[in-house]
């Protein structure tokens, strides 16, 4: 080897589905280019890697300024959708529906997908230790492709020389 | 004399002109990205990306790729290492591929 590969890490502490997605395609994109990627994931994040709520991340309309009506297709401009419709029960189910549903559309694959995409791609994927004690989470709450749950400082050693990314 | 010869590549590295592809090209170019031999995997990609591209006029995703030949994500970062993206793209005589997935 002549020169050390680009490293490229990614911090996601985010469990709404709109925050899942950032690391999953430029970390994609990344392996794509050759690009070394490890994924490291605390606090809500965690969500995207534990079994029981990968399938179930959600949106919720309420205090997001970008939820317009525009977004569903409407020639409303900027005309927001009122908090107040946001807090009727069924809302964030809608909202996140067709969050993926939009997703689908332009074929990219639910998160649970994508993280096996990326591992078999080369992607190491790693817990966040005190969070993980934290949430009483064990080994097997988590997904296959999670390589293991390592503490910062681990994180900050393997992490030497990249490029990191908190999402 | 190289079959590379004559060719016009942007500064990049892609191929400007997709119909000047050839096969033998192709054998070329792969050595140029690494890959000493290409087998009957790496030529199973190759004809996907150039039939995706004569269809869609673009080259394919690594999804689109994995999803229309059959072989796994694995598969595909062993046959291309480094970077499967561009250099399937290279190979192929496409240009970059343009989706994100």
């Amino acid at each position: 080897m002549s020169e050390e590969n680009r490293k490229i890490a990614f911090i996601c502490s985010k469990g709404n589905l709109d925050m899942a997605y950032p690391a999953l395609i430029m970390g994609w994109a990344a392996l794509g280019n050759g690009v070394d990627v490890t994924l490291f994931f605390t606090f809500w994040g965690l969500d995207m890697i534990t079994k029981k709520r990968v399938n179930k991340l959600e949106i919720a309309p309420v205090a997001n300024t970008s939820f317009k009506f525009s977004l569903m297709g409407l020639p409303t401009g900027n005309l927001g959708i009122p908090n107040i419709m946001g807090i009727i029960p069924g809302m964030t189910a809608f909202a996140s529906w067709f969050m993926k549903m939009k997703m689908k559309k332009l074929e990219v694959p639910p998160v649970s997908e994508y993280l096996e995409m990326l591992h078999d791609a080369g992607a190491k994927i790693y817990g966040c230790k005190m969070t993980v004690d934290m949430f009483g989470l064990k080994d097997k709450d988590f997904l296959p492709v999670v390589d293991d749950v390592v503490t910062a400082s681990d994180f900050i050693d393997m992490t030497e020389g990249a490029q990191i990314i908190f999402i | 004399m190289s079959v590379l010869d004559n060719l016009h590549f942007n500064e990049e590295g892609f191929l400007i002109n997709p119909t000047q592809w050839t096969k033998e090209i192709a054998v070329e170019l792969a050595k140029g990205e690494g890959i000493a031999e290409l087998t009957a995997d790496h030529w199973k990609i190759i004809e996907f990306c150039r039939a995706n591209a004569e269809t869609t006029g673009a080259a394919p995703t690594l999804r689109q790729i994995t999803k229309g030949t059959g072989l796994s994500t694995k598969d595909l970062f062993a046959l291309y290492p480094k970077g499967p993206a561009k250099k399937v793209a290279k190979i192929s005589g496409l240009g970059k591929p343009e989706g994100c997935v």
